[in-house]
């Protein structure tokens, strides 16, 4: 089997690695660099267990080569939280409850950052749409609405208490 | 209902955020794909692609030619160890890995061990199998016509395809109630074959140590210790004793029953890390965990309702035919092989009751295990919930009046059921009330006169279950022998903080949050500063697992019971501290005080201390307890659920516009939670009642054998869940509580299949099985001529 050294950036941390030419991105994270946050959950793209960032864009990593992801950025789950602590979605299903077994809250996080990086303030119908591919057998998916929403409110207050502070500056 | 501890304490009724939470929401969970031990192998499986045949030889050359595969295994290798027969956990039998003949689609033939996944995956790919296909057996009804072949050949004895008869009630006398009534209707249904389809599928990693004679198993397993059990009594033979086995079930994805038995796979791995002496991995994909992992129902139920002209309910008959597949691989109580069944008179009180199931063989996937219920509470109340409304659309009763009429009064609780059960309380008709206020009933029927004038197709469905849960009293139920107990073990260290262990596993229902919550009731010690633990048989202890909402009826109880204990000790110590005698002590959550003297008082913690530094003389030291939970009585949870559907005349598309869900669990422990467990099982509702079904062709074909064709419920069909409650505490529980995780999954498909039911029943409509697809509903509508 043919093998490919390809190099990508994972939650900005950059990694080179030597994989299969049929090595799925999924693999490479879960196996290769022990990111085990990112779960697989159907092989068949349905589910959205995996969903990661790839190039900013929700992307079902057990469907993608990993040399389709060849110099390219991903984002995961253990990347979402900052030095200062978690991320507004990550403290809205924590406040929404909106897991319970935690399977599918990686992707559902993934899903929801790219969500409201496009759209940072959608409506109820909006966030079930863009969580529409990824499934979820334990929460009945209205605390995931909530929760999308808590951190849509949290981030837009943030964003607006920065624009207040940049206008007050140009005041003065 | 208000918290009786503050929300420092945050004992039983606050929403305390979960405390698992924070590890799952930034990846840190440890499931069971997550673990990769030094050295450890891949094992993947060779599956048949047919239903039923001969296995004329196995060629495993080619298989062992590819890079990095290692071994492959087979039945004749397992037979040598006597290891390619395993008992079912309702005493039947399976095969581990065939000698000779497969019996259902997908079953396991041999396993490829190599030193990676994509290694074992090649190997499965070249291994050659020679089959010979025989004519399988795939509806149950044909399994008992005479000419049908034994299929269980293997059994002593075994001359049909018949596995059981199970009967309850008095034929007699419900006979004599049906000769006498005024009115009685009938209809025929099926539940069908469904999947649980958690989103984590089946897996393991088996390690076993040739040195020590050790073997630990980390596998998706709901029940750790009675897996244990069974392992020791399987493979006691080849040198596994019972002290000698761990089983850890790490973080759980999911499990709705489905991580209750114990698959092929499992034993595989085991058996390749004993002969390899390596740990192995085996994680089963999808179309795998939907095509060989044990289903769920498949009852096809015949019901009748005795009633006098008024709607007064007098009996209930069913005769039900189940389709248990290859072998009885159910997870029930042994004496209880139609499970708990007999609930199936429900909310309604009436004078007699006969029900009787037979099962039967077919070439399927063995099971028959619960799909997020109580042992066959699900097909019990679909199959009364929906023959009740056939009663009311006969004698054109209103529905939610003719069950208000026939409820049980809550003056007559504990109610003694026509088919054995003690009810232990009930309010049905203040749920109904509620649920009725909720959804504004009498404008909804308004509202459907007016549409059906203008021929728009809406619906209202109602339904009033009574689910049985918690199992269960030693005296009748066990499994395998080992009664249904569970347990709790809590230690409080000197400094206040305690640790609390179970013989449950949540797999995702939040017991590191609810069981720390019930300590912290009890012992008035902050729910933050309790580490609970559940899962590994080393530490934990002995206890039957979770599923069939047992966790707060049997380990919550023994939770409060040992935290109670602890207060015992913990109050002859704040006597002793306080110069005092015992009686002279006051308690409120979190402090011992003196009464009349409240400023004098000692709290939890400094009695925790005391128990390791300053005991009375001659106390044990320590501050600890231990609870075997055997419960008095089962829990009796109810509720109404009402929803309104609306009917694509296009398409024949149900759409759930509305759905209210009240339900009455007794006490609550979190409401957060509870609401959780309601809007998680409501959804596992609204699957089965519109898409989940697992179909077979007649040449035994699983139909939905990924999730192409197996459609789970997204967030685009799942509607907005409204949800209430009443309480109604159960009064044999330490805590008033009396389970909820199932209550939903239970009664929301009826509520579904009234409302499509009730849109289409002014054109003669009576019944449609579940699920009800845009198809079902568009033939009928197209055969009355309303389609657009």
């Amino acid at each position: 089997m043919a093998t490919h050294q390809i190099s990508v950036t994972v939650n900005g941390e950059a990694h080179a690695a030597e994989v299969e030419s049929r090595t799925l991105l999924v693999h490479l994270i879960r196996d290769e660099l022990r990111l085990t946050g990112t779960h697989i959950g159907c092989d068949t793209t349905h589910c959205g267990a995996c969903t990661v960032l790839l190039g900013g864009k929700p992307t079902k990593s057990c469907t993608v080569l990993a040399i389709q992801a060849d110099g390219c950025e991903i984002g995961t789950v253990e990347g979402l939280a900052g030095a200062d602590g978690m991320h507004p979605l990550q403290e809205g299903f924590w406040e929404k409850h909106g897991l319970q077994c935690g399977f599918c809250t990686p992707g559902m996080l993934m899903t929801g950052a790219a969500l409201l990086a496009e759209n940072p303030n959608p409506s109820e119908g909006e966030i079930r749409e863009a969580i529409s591919g990824n499934l979820c057998r334990c929460t009945g998916y209205v605390n995931i609405v909530k929760a999308v929403r808590y951190a849509a409110d949290k981030m837009g207050a943030a964003a607006a208490e920065t624009a207040n502070a940049a206008t007050d500056g140009e005041d003065n | 209902m208000t918290p009786k501890t503050s929300a420092d304490i945050c004992g039983m009724g606050h929403s305390m955020k979960r405390k698992e939470d924070p590890r799952f929401l930034q990846g840190k969970g440890n499931y069971i794909d997550d673990i990769v031990l030094p050295g450890m192998l891949w094992l993947d499986i060779v599956r048949s692609p047919i239903a039923y045949g001969k296995i004329k030889g196995i060629d495993s050359s080619k298989a062992l030619e590819v890079p990095g595969v290692l071994a492959v295994l087979t039945g004749k290798d397992l037979e040598a160890y006597n290891l390619h027969w395993m008992p079912t956990l309702m005493s039947d039998t399976q095969m581990v890995l065939p000698t000779d003949t497969v019996m259902y689609q997908a079953q396991e033939v041999a396993a490829v061990i190599a030193t990676s996944r994509y290694a074992a995956a090649d190997g499965v790919a070249a291994v050659e199998v020679d089959y010979e296909p025989m004519k399988p057996v795939i509806d149950p009804f044909k399994a008992l016509e005479e000419d049908a072949p034994v299929l269980r050949s293997d059994k002593d004895g075994q001359t049909d395809n018949r596995i059981w008869h199970w009967e309850a009630g008095d034929k007699a006398a419900t006979d004599k109630v049906f000769e006498e009534a005024d009115v009685v209707v009938r209809e025929r249904m099926h539940v069908p074959r469904i999947h649980v389809a958690s989103i984590e599928t089946c897996g393991c990693v088996a390690d076993f140590n040739p040195v020590e004679g050790h073997l630990t198993v980390y596998m998706t397993t709901q029940a750790p210790h009675a897996i244990r059990t069974v392992l020791a009594l399987v493979a006691g033979h080849v040198g596994l004793s019972e002290e000698k086995i761990r089983v850890v079930s790490p973080d759980i994805g999911g499990g709705f029953g489905g991580k209750v038995p114990v698959y092929p796979g499992y034993v595989v791995a085991i058996a390749a890390s004993v002969v390899l002496g390596k740990p192995v991995k085996w994680i089963e994909d999808r179309m795998e965990n939907l095509q060989a992992d044990s289903f769920a129902r498949d009852y096809h139920m015949a019901a009748e309702l005795a009633a006098d002209a008024d709607g007064k309910i007098r009996g209930l008959r069913i005769k039900t035919l189940a389709d248990h597949g290859y072998s009885d691989a159910q997870a029930a109580p042994s004496k209880f092989p139609a499970g708990l069944f007999s609930i199936c008179t429900g909310s309604y009180d009436m004078e007699q009751a006969y029900a009787e199931v037979d099962a039967v063989y077919t070439n399927k996937p063995p099971g028959g295990v619960a799909y997020r219920c109580s042992f066959r509470v699900t097909e019990a109340v679909h199959c009364m919930e929906r023959v009740v409304d056939t009663l009311a659309h006969r004698i054109g009763k209103d529905p939610a009046e003719l069950r208000e009429e026939n409820f049980i009064p809550k003056e007559a609780f504990p109610y003694q059921s026509p088919l054995g059960w003690e009810y232990d309380s009930g309010d049905y008709q203040a749920a109904m009330d509620k649920a009725k206020e909720m959804i504004g009933y009498d404008d909804l029927r308004r509202e459907q006169a007016e549409k059906r004038a203008r021929s728009e197709l809406m619906g209202i469905g109602v339904c009033s279950f009574t689910e049985v849960l918690g199992a269960g009293p030693s005296k009748d139920f066990d499994i395998l022998g080992i009664k249904m107990f569970d347990s709790a073990e809590v230690r409080v260290h000197p400094t206040g903080k305690a640790i609390a262990r179970f013989g449950t596993k949540s797999q995702g229902q939040g017991h590191e949050t609810t069981y720390a919550q019930i300590i912290a009731e009890e012992l008035g010690l902050p729910a933050a500063h309790v580490q609970v633990e559940e899962g590994d048989t080393d530490t934990a202890p002995y206890g039957l697992g979770t599923y069939a909402s047992r966790s707060t009826p049997t380990a919550g109880a023994a939770g409060a019971m040992a935290a109670r204990q602890i207060r015992d000790k913990a109050s002859k110590i704040a006597a002793h501290l306080m110069e005092v005698s015992e009686e002279d002590l006051e308690w409120e959550p979190g402090k011992f005080s003196v009464k009349g003297a409240p400023d004098r008082s000692v709290t939890i913690q400094d009695c925790a201390f005391a128990a390791y530094t300053n005991l009375p003389e001659g106390m044990e030291p320590g501050l600890e307890a231990t609870n075997y939970y055997d419960p008095p009585n089962l829990t009796f949870p109810f509720g109404t659920y009402i929803c309104v559907v609306d009917i694509d005349r296009g398409t024949g598309e149900v759409t759930v516009r509305r759905f209210v869900a009240v339900d009455d669990c007794g006490n609550i422990i979190n409401p957060m939670i509870v609401q959780g467990q309601i809007h998680g099982g409501l959804t596992q509702g609204i699957g089965p009642a519109l898409f989940e079904e697992i179909p077979y062709d007649e040449d035994g074909n699983n139909l939905a054998g990924s999730f192409m064709d197996y459609l789970v419920p997204t967030s685009m069909e799942t509607p907005a869940w409204e949800t209430g409650h009443t309480i109604t505490p159960s009064p044999h529980h330490p805590l008033g509580a009396k389970g909820v995780g199932e209550s939903a999954t239970v009664g929301a498909p009826p509520a579904i299949a009234n409302a499509v039911v009730d849109a289409l029943a002014h054109l003669g409509v009576t019944h449609l099985d579940i699920p009800i697809t845009p198809d079902k509903v568009w033939d009928i509508l197209n055969e009355k001529g309303v389609a657009e």
